[in-house]
This record gives structure tokens, C-alpha cells and sequence, in this order.
């Protein structure tokens, strides 16, 4: 009964997001639009947090890396070789994944709060290393002027502040459709199983390494064609995008969005990144530290989950107990002391 | 002859980048600390060296009776700053690495921003003892005699580190702490006690190298970030939980900022990355398998 009320009331909220989504455009002033598609854009990074996170159980600091070489990847492809906006995003993805292939040996073997560590070091190193490389990046002043994309071989070009929200709409939703639709087969399952139990999944056969390196790369790739929305959305990228303070926002967007819940992540990172733009509106100077003190309010008021499983999908409201009907409460566990 | 000219031109960057590195690495000691004993990621453990440093360019005024007056302050200051996370942190504790991770950062972004707020958005300068200001001749180079009285305070701090992990009753505890936490709060001791001590003696390390550390990297508002990396990546390449391996983690991270850049300015930016890789690469499964075990 409880259970169905969640239910509806989960289907009624994301109905809710998405017609807001969809009417904003035309509800908010210009610059609002650009910062709203820019939040998409984090919002889907906060998709490949989720993914890694909650689902494969590797807690990172680093999406911050594969989201830049995307954005990289797109701004320069779009000066000096195409305008599709498809193209863009094949570049980005392939960009963010082959960095996120090329850390795999260095996060796939850790767990727990190591990885933390690592992404940490391997994001903050990709953004000084973005920031020196002036040839290709145009160091610390960035990529500027950037041109406008056309989503399509034969349409027009993005020329409004609202026709690029949409573009950025429509991506991701289809991408988060797509990772969504990947987590309900088996794929899901196993990373999942993997995260909750590996010495179990290990020994009856399952690679769980391999499992989690594809997790990474196909995190990564989601990260890159997210930088790539960047890009369209503000038509400049620069290593102020990828900062530490951009790596824990989207943690703790995804947090409190629930950490194994896609869904969840997207609305977290998006309230948390329009948090913290209005807080620079309306507070200038004084916006970290009233961030600052929100992240220590927010860790002590989320709900203590010492001994439960990492994440209880599909926890889009923080604060409510867990239902009392979750498969994952109820399934035997052999080995008992793992969660 | 030939030997020394080859040579010569290299010998300041290198004497920069050990001076640099023990720097790094008596930063990088309480986080080495913080990550073994505790668990905990403190990613606030830069913004205690930057109360530090900015300690020292407050209170330093060219004579030697203020710069250990800063050295005090600064390192009670930091050590309260210390403890005080490790107070917040109790409560969260039990719970995940992630939102230690969060709420380290909540408290890493509240200390920036209040230093800022006390002592302005520029960088202070940092003037050393009047004694020290000037620059002595070494092998035919004129060097810096802050730096070099710095390498060897520094390393006089490393030495007395060494010594208090592994030969005092504190240390001693500290070590079983990191094997087995669980059988060192058999024998009757708080492990909570050990935390806020340890990240206390973190706090004072990190104080200790801001204010001696101000005129090599000295306070501003980036201090926090950057000092965080570079100990991060430091406690990385050296095996996360083994001060050892820091030291000599820190000496090449040193030696790659400085002499690195004077010998191949162009690769620069890659090589650190291109070292913690190389390093990751070659013991992250050895590396991750013990922690696991343990």
C-alpha cells in the first residue's frame, strides 16, 4: 500500500520535472536559459557520478576529467572541422572514454575511500594539465567563441539561448533514457550484484574487474558528451568549469538525490548547481561560505546509513525510511558482515 | 670541466625542489596519517596549511623572536582547526567515506572563505628574519639561505616524525591503530580519543609547514587547493599509509616541480600526471589487495 503510494508519488514527480523542464524556456529571461542548459549539462555528469557511485560502488571525485576532455574534444572539433551538433558528441564521448580507459588501471583494483583519492588526484591533475597546455586549450583564459552547432546534417544552427536549452533537453534526456534502460537488463544486475557482494559474484564465475572498467569507460563517455553540452550551452569552456568545488558539488548533488538512483542524480546535481548559482547571484563574497555550511548541514541531516547496502535504488527523497518491502532488506545474505 | 657545465646550471632547481619536497612532504605527513589511521580523506587538510601561512604573513615582521611566535600560533591554531574537524566528524563517522568526503569539503570551503574574509583576496607577502633575507654562495650559485635553513628544519621535522611513529608509546598505538583498530580499543582505548589526536597532530603538521613553508609557497586564496593536490598526489605515489614512501614520493614530486620544468619546460604539466600514472599503474593491485585484506 506504502509501497504504490511511493510509487505514484515518484511517477508524479518526475512528470512534474519533466513538464517544467520542457516549459522553462519560455517561463525565465535569457540568461537564465543559458544557466539552466548549463546545469543540464552537469546534471548529466551527475548521471556518470550516480553510475559509478551508487551502481558499480566506486565512489569518485574525478568525472570532472572525462567531462573536460569532452568539452575540449567538442570546442575543438567545433572550431576547426564540423558544426554537427551529433558529431560533437560522437567526439566528446569518445574522448571522455578513452581517458576514462586510460585511468582504468589505476581505479578499477581500488575501493572505497582510495578511489576517492585517486579521482580526486586524476581530476585535479587533468585540469592543471588543461590549464598549461596552451597550444590546445588556450590554458587558463580557455576556448572563447566557440561556434554555434547544428544538431543535425541539414537543419539550422542553434542561434538562441533556448534552441540550445532544448538541444540539451533532448540530449540528455535520450542519453539518461538510454543508461536507465541499460541498468533494468542484465548489465544493471551485475554491476550491482558486484557492488553489494564482489567476493560472492566472484566465485560464481563473473568477472567483476572487467565489469567495473566497463562501467568506468561507459561513465566516462556519458561525462564527455556532457562536456560537449557545455560547450553548446555557453560557447566558451575553461578550466574554471572543471574545478575540485564543481567535483564535490556534483558528489553532493548525488547524494542527496540518493546515490544509486539515476534519476535522483540528475534532480540533485541540478538543484544543488542552481543552488549554488543563485547563492553567487544574490550573495557575492559571502557564496562559499554559506555553501560551505550547507554541506556541513546537508551530511548532518541526511539519514544515517551505516548498515544499509551503499544505495536503495530509486531513493529520490531523502529523509524518508526505507520501505519496508525493499528486496534488498530482505535477501539472504551468505556472507552476512559485506554490507 | 665538461661534467661540471653540464651539470651547473641545474644545481639551484635541484636544491629548489628538495626544499620544495620536504615541504610537501611535512604537509603531506598528517594526511598520510588522517588516510591511514583514520580512514578519512580530509579535504580540508589544505586549507590548514593555508592558516598557516597565513599566520606567518601576519605576524612575521623580519626578526626571529616573531617567527617563532607565528610558528606558535600558527601551529595551536591549525591543531584547534584539526580538532575541530575531527569533532564534526565524530558524529558522521559511522557513516560513509562519502559524505566524510562532503562534509571535509562543506568545512574546506567555510575555512577559505572565512581566511579570505580576515585577511583579503591578494596574496600577503612574507618577510623572513632579517638574518635569513639574504643569500649565501653555494658551489658558485647564490642561494637563497631562507631555503636552505628551511631543508634543514625540514628535515629535522621528518627525522622527529620518523622517531615519534616508531619509537614513542604514541606512535606505537598509532601503528596498531592502522592494522587493527578494533583490538587497540580492546586493550581500552578510545578510538575516537585517536582520531581527534591524530588529526589534531595532522593540523599541527600542516600549520607547522604553512608558517615555515609561507615564503616557498605562501598564503592565498589557490594555497588550499594546491597544497591539497600536491599532498594528495604525494600520498598516492608514495602507497597510501607508508611515510616512507611519502618522503621519497614528496623528494620526486619535488624534484619534478623544479628540475623537471628547468630540464623540459614543454612536458612539464604532463610529468606529474604521467608519474602518478606510471607509479599507479605498476601497484595498484598490490596496492588495493592489502588494503582489502587488512
Amino acid at each position: 500500500m506504502r509501497d504504490e503510494a511511493v510509487r505514484a508519488l515518484r511517477r508524479g514527480v518526475a512528470v512534474l520535472v519533466l513538464a517544467g523542464l520542457l516549459l522553462a524556456p519560455w517561463a525565465v529571461d535569457d540568461y537564465t536559459v543559458a544557466l539552466l542548459a548549463r546545469t543540464l549539462a552537469l546534471g548529466l555528469v551527475g548521471v556518470s557520478v550516480a553510475l559509478l557511485t551508487g551502481v558499480a560502488g566506486l565512489p569518485t571525485l574525478g568525472q570532472t576529467a572525462p567531462y573536460a576532455a569532452g568539452a575540449y574534444a567538442s570546442a575543438v572539433v567545433g572550431s576547426r572541422l564540423s558544426d554537427v551538433g551529433v558529431v560533437h558528441l560522437a567526439v566528446a564521448a569518445a574522448a571522455g572514454a578513452a581517458l576514462a580507459a586510460a585511468t582504468v588501471p589505476l581505479v578499477v583494483a581500488a575501493r572505497g575511500v582510495i578511489v576517492l583519492m585517486i579521482t580526486l588526484a586524476v581530476g585535479e591533475l587533468a585540469v592543471t594539465v588543461v590549464g598549461r597546455w596552451r597550444s590546445v586549450t588556450g590554458g587558463t583564459d580557455g576556448l572563447a567563441g566557440v561556434p554555434p552547432v547544428r544538431p543535425l546534417w541539414g537543419l539550422p544552427v542553434l542561434a538562441t539561448d533556448r534552441a540550445r536549452y532544448l538541444y540539451a533537453l533532448v540530449v540528455v534526456a535520450v542519453l539518461v533514457g538510454a543508461v536507465l534502460l541499460i541498468l533494468r537488463t542484465r548489465v544493471g544486475l551485475l554491476l550491482r550484484a558486484g557492488r553489494d557482494d564482489e567476493a560472492r559474484l566472484r566465485a560464481s564465475g563473473h568477472r567483476v574487474a572487467a565489469h567495473v572498467a566497463a562501467a568506468h569507460v561507459a561513465a566516462g563517455a556519458v561525462a564527455g558528451a556532457a562536456g560537449s553540452l557545455l560547450v553548446v550551452a555557453q560557447q566558451f569552456v575553461s578550466p574554471a568549469d572543471f574545478g575540485f568545488d564543481t567535483s564535490a558539488l556534483l558528489l553532493l548533488g548525488v547524494v542527496v538525490g540518493g546515490v544509486a538512483s539515476v534519476g535522483g542524480a540528475l534532480v540533485g546535481t541540478a538543484v544543488v548547481i542552481a543552488a549554488r548559482d543563485w547563492l553567487f547571484g544574490v550573495l557575492p563574497g559571502h557564496a562559499p561560505l554559506v555553501l560551505g555550511v550547507a554541506f556541513v548541514v546537508t551530511v548532518y541531516l541526511l539519514p544515517g546509513d551505516a548498515h544499509r547496502p551503499p544505495g536503495v535504488r530509486g531513493r529520490l527523497l531523502p529523509g524518508r525510511p526505507p520501505r519496508p518491502a525493499d528486496p534488498a532488506a530482505e535477501r539472504p545474505s551468505p556472507t552476512g558482515a559485506r554490507a | 670541466m665538461a661534467v661540471d657545465i653540464r651539470i651547473d646550471p641545474y644545481l639551484v632547481p635541484a636544491l629548489d625542489g628538495v626544499a620544495y619536497g620536504l615541504l610537501v612532504f611535512v604537509a603531506a605527513a598528517g594526511l598520510v596519517l588522517c588516510f591511514g589511521v583514520a580512514g578519512i580523506l580530509n579535504l580540508a587538510h589544505g586549507t590548514l596549511y593555508a592558516i598557516g601561512g597565513y599566520t606567518a604573513a601576519a605576524l612575521m615582521d623580519g626578526g626571529w623572536p616573531s617567527l617563532l611566535l607565528a610558528l606558535a600560533v600558527g601551529v595551536v591554531a591549525a591543531t584547534a582547526a584539526g580538532a575541530l574537524v575531527a569533532g564534526l566528524l565524530t558524529r558522521v563517522a559511522a557513516r560513509s567515506h562519502l559524505t566524510q568526503a562532503l562534509l571535509t569539503f562543506g568545512l574546506a570551503l567555510v575555512g577559505g572563505s572565512l581566511l579570505v574574509a580576515a585577511f583579503g583576496p591578494d596574496d600577503p607577502p612574507v618577510r623572513v628574519p632579517a638574518a635569513l633575507d639574504g643569500s649565501v654562495a653555494v658551489a658558485g650559485h647564490r642561494y637563497a639561505a631562507y631555503r636552505l635553513v628551511f631543508i634543514v628544519v625540514a628535515a629535522v621535522l621528518a627525522g622527529l616524525l620518523h622517531l615519534a611513529v616508531r619509537r614513542t608509546r604514541a606512535g606505537m598505538l598509532v601503528r596498531a591503530a592502522v592494522d587493527d583498530a578494533e583490538m587497540v580499543a580492546v586493550l581500552g582505548v578510545n578510538p575516537a580519543w585517536i582520531r581527534v589526536g591524530v588529526l589534531a597532530v595532522a593540523g599541527a603538521l600542516a600549520g607547522a609547514a604553512g608558517v615555515l613553508g609561507a615564503p616557498i609557497i605562501g598564503p592565498g586564496p589557490d594555497t588550499a587547493d594546491g597544497v591539497l593536490l600536491l599532498s594528495l598526489v604525494v600520498v598516492v605515489l608514495g602507497g597510501l599509509g607508508s611515510m616512507t614512501g611519502t618522503l621519497l614520493a614528496a623528494l620526486a614530486v619535488g624534484q619534478i616541480q623544479t628540475l623537471g620544468v628547468a630540464l623540459a619546460p614543454s612536458a612539464a604539466p604532463f610529468l606529474l600526471f604521467a608519474a602518478m600514472a606510471a607509479v599507479l599503474a605498476v601497484r595498484a593491485r598490490g596496492l588495493a589487495t592489502a588494503r582489502r585484506a587488512s
